[in-house]
């Protein structure tokens, strides 16, 4: 799958040069206005144009509709519910690896390949998703869903790489692509930011922000602008710095509180995944690029070895086994 | 493009490159090819030399008709703000009427029946006195359903008595004699491409007394309804090609005719849950357009790409993606049909042996999309 970044496009090239018959496919997913290059015509050209010059034929599938059901409309209740939604794990999971999975199954492809940083080992009990070999490039974390049909029946090209070797390969190819610039925020939010995009599609309750004791300490426009852990935007008359640490949508109340009201020992989460049986002293990574924390998983919640700040509904929750991902879950409300 | 036409354009890329605007005798030999091509365009289209306007292909042609002639009707008088045309259009004509809307106008957009061609009750009932244009396509270039042209004209003459028709008859010259088909119509867009002419050049047909507001003006050529210094190998070679095709169209009907039913009678026969799209007895003989059942258009498409069989659905956008078809959907067809549904086209160039290698292969490809 090429998106017209330096990602997939050296991923292309690699298995092309290994003598694999690749086709490259791009994914029209979202129609309207984009500024952060991803999935824009200019990328669905830039990613033709390597496939053009790599010899590989390039199709463009048009998974729009099924983009807005799955991602766009879910992300959107999710803030109107006062959760975190994470849109580009969910497009993993239902575009990638959903529909575009399908339909090369379909049309008879062995593999599909991504230029995600992350590699796919082989373990005694199958096929299991590792980190990268860039850690500070890693995205294990937005792949834990994937299971081991889906590890079987997929390539990762690049993740033995690091950053700096993939454009230096680019370049070295003389793909267009190589000085790209990266592709930082959901590809649907343009740079009228989340609040204009959410704003436009959600009926906004303005309400109170209260203290840990329930004490008004302020108001809000609107709960989907904020999100548990958020620091920032938190306009509040108090001397110390406060954290949001409760959304009400019920009630459209926020919550703040100091840092310690924040912490949490464990987290319970939902449609929790696992394809590599996890050890009993595991690592827990809340963020995309954040610091694994150690910890121990009990039925389907986590326990932290030292109290976390509280992971807001909504956000993935992967489990590590050293540089293996055993899969993970969605912290639940 | 037709060999003729490819013969007849190339002296003028490198012999005779001369601007036909100029004074100088290498500029006549330009000009003179120019009016020549001109003169014949107009006898294979049934109009005058003087109403024949080049431009760089169909899109513009319908832009310029449809615009050109609702802003000159307004500016003459403000009540005549109505336009009216058809769901089944294509985008440039649709486009160019939501721009209007845009600048006030009133447009209506008037949907098709199942079989395919314009609805011509819902279509009287959209017209009245002050209706401006009325854009009705002559041959659908989706589904290859000829539109009840003669009909439409009827109407419009006798409901919208200041109107002027637009056809876009881009899909025409290869099955019909435009100057029988678009004689009712007073403005013709016609596009090179589609008859073995090159990419990039197209006729308007602006019929005496039908005022048009160009769209780019400046050195006045061809009658101040298209500025800007003429395409002459494009144009030569598009004279050339409507002269071929005019001249072997009842054969090539006859021919393509032939493939296409067999074409169609193979796949009928051999992929189970295959049925034609629109009424055939006003399809043209060029265009297969069916539905496979439980069968994803995009995922055939790309299938029968990669066995090296070319069909099409919907319409490509700016991005290569295929787009869900507006042509099926304002005939009323259910979305599932429409985005199962894909148009194999046949032309001059198509043979018995393309057919037969669809007939083998499209049912192969089927088979192995449904997983059997």
């Amino acid at each position: 799958m090429m998106s017209g970044g330096v990602d997939s496009s050296v991923a292309a090239a690699l298995l092309t040069e290994q003598g694999h018959d690749v086709t490259g496919v791009t994914l029209k997913l979202w129609g309207g206005e984009s500024d952060s290059g991803c999935c824009s015509v200019s990328d669905v050209e830039d990613a033709r144009r390597v496939a053009a010059q790599l010899g590989i034929p390039h199709y463009v599938f048009n998974f729009g509709a099924d983009f807005d059901e799955h991602v766009v409309a879910p992300y959107v209740s999710a803030y109107a519910a006062g959760t975190t939604p994470n849109p580009c794990v969910e497009c993993n999971r239902t575009m990638k690896w959903g529909r575009a999975f399908a339909r090369a199954r379909q049309l008879g492809f062995d593999r599909v390949a991504t230029g995600h940083h992350a590699r796919i080992v082989t373990t005694p009990s199958g096929p299991a998703l590792a980190r990268g070999a860039d850690p500070a490039k890693d995205q294990s974390y937005v792949l834990y869903m994937l299971g081991r049909d889906e590890l079987a029946g997929t390539l990762l090209p690049v993740g033995e790489m690091t950053k700096d070797e993939v454009r230096a390969r680019a370049a070295g190819l003389g793909l267009r692509t190589a000085a790209k610039r990266e592709s930082m925020d959901v590809c649907f939010i343009t740079r009228g930011g989340r609040e204009a995009f959410l704003g436009a599609r959600i009926e906004r309750r303005p309400g109170r922000v209260v203290d840990g004791s329930g004490a008004v300490v302020g108001s809000h426009d609107g709960v989907d602008a904020f999100t548990i852990g958020q620091r920032r935007g938190v306009h509040v008359a108090v001397g110390e710095r406060r954290y949001v640490t409760d959304i009400s949508v019920a009630d459209a109340t926020v919550t703040v509180g100091t840092r310690d009201e924040l912490m949490r020992g464990e987290v319970e989460l939902r449609d929790l995944v696992l394809t590599h049986e996890p050890p009993r002293e595991l690592q827990a990574q809340c963020r995309a690029h954040g610091e694994p924390v150690g910890a121990r998983l009990d039925g389907s919640t986590v326990h932290f070895s030292r109290p976390q700040p509280r992971i807001a509904p909504g956000q993935v929750v992967a489990l590590y086994d050293g540089d293996i991902c055993c899969g993970g879950g969605i912290a639940a409300v | 493009m037709r060999p003729e036409a490819v013969a007849a354009m190339l002296p003028f890329l490198s012999d005779h490159p001369a601007n036909p605007s100029g004074s100088h005798g290498a500029s006549r030999v330009a000009k003179t090819a120019l009016e020549e091509a001109r003169e014949r365009v107009a006898a294979r289209v049934g109009a005058d030399p003087h109403e024949i306007v080049f431009t760089a292909g169909g899109s513009e042609g319908d832009n310029l008709a449809v615009k050109g002639a609702a802003r000159a009707a307004r500016d003459r008088d403000p009540r005549l703000d109505g336009v009216v045309t058809t769901g089944i259009e294509h985008k440039a004509v649709l486009a160019a009427c939501a721009r209007l809307a845009h600048e006030g106008h009133r447009v209506e957009v008037v949907p098709a029946t199942v079989a395919g061609t314009v609805d011509l009750d819902a279509l009287a009932d959209a017209l009245d006195e002050r209706t401006a244009v009325v854009s009705v396509m002559t041959v659908n270039n989706e589904t290859g359903v000829r539109q009840p042209l003669t009909a439409v004209a009827e109407i419009v003459r006798a409901r919208a008595p200041h109107a002027v028709l637009h056809t876009d008859a881009v899909q025409a010259p290869q099955w019909l004699d435009l100057r029988g088909a678009v004689a009712c119509a007073g403005l013709v867009a016609l596009s090179g491409h589609k008859f073995g002419g090159p990419k990039g050049v197209g006729v308007l047909v602006v019929r005496a007394g039908v005022p048009v507001v160009p769209l780019v003006e400046g050195g006045g050529h061809e009658r101040d309804l298209r500025a800007g210094t003429q395409n002459v190998a494009g144009i030569v070679a598009l004279a050339a090609a409507l002269d071929a095709t005019d001249r072997m169209r009842d054969e090539e009907r006859e021919r393509i005719g032939a493939l296409r039913d067999e074409l169609a009678a193979g796949l009928a026969a051999c992929v189970p849950g295959f049925s034609p799209n629109g009424d055939p007895a006003v399809q043209v003989e060029g265009i297969l357009h069916a539905h496979v059942a439980g069968v994803e258009a995009e995922a055939l498409l790309v299938a029968l790409d990669r066995a090296g069989v070319y069909a099409a659905s919907g319409s490509a956008c700016s991005s290569g993606a295929i787009d869900p078809s507006h042509v099926l959907v304002a005939m009323g067809m259910d979305p599932e049909r429409a985005l199962s549904s894909v148009r194999f086209s046949l032309g001059w160039a198509s043979s018995a042996a393309d057919v037969e290698a669809a007939v083998r292969v499209v049912p192969e490809v089927v088979r192995g999309l449904r997983g059997d």
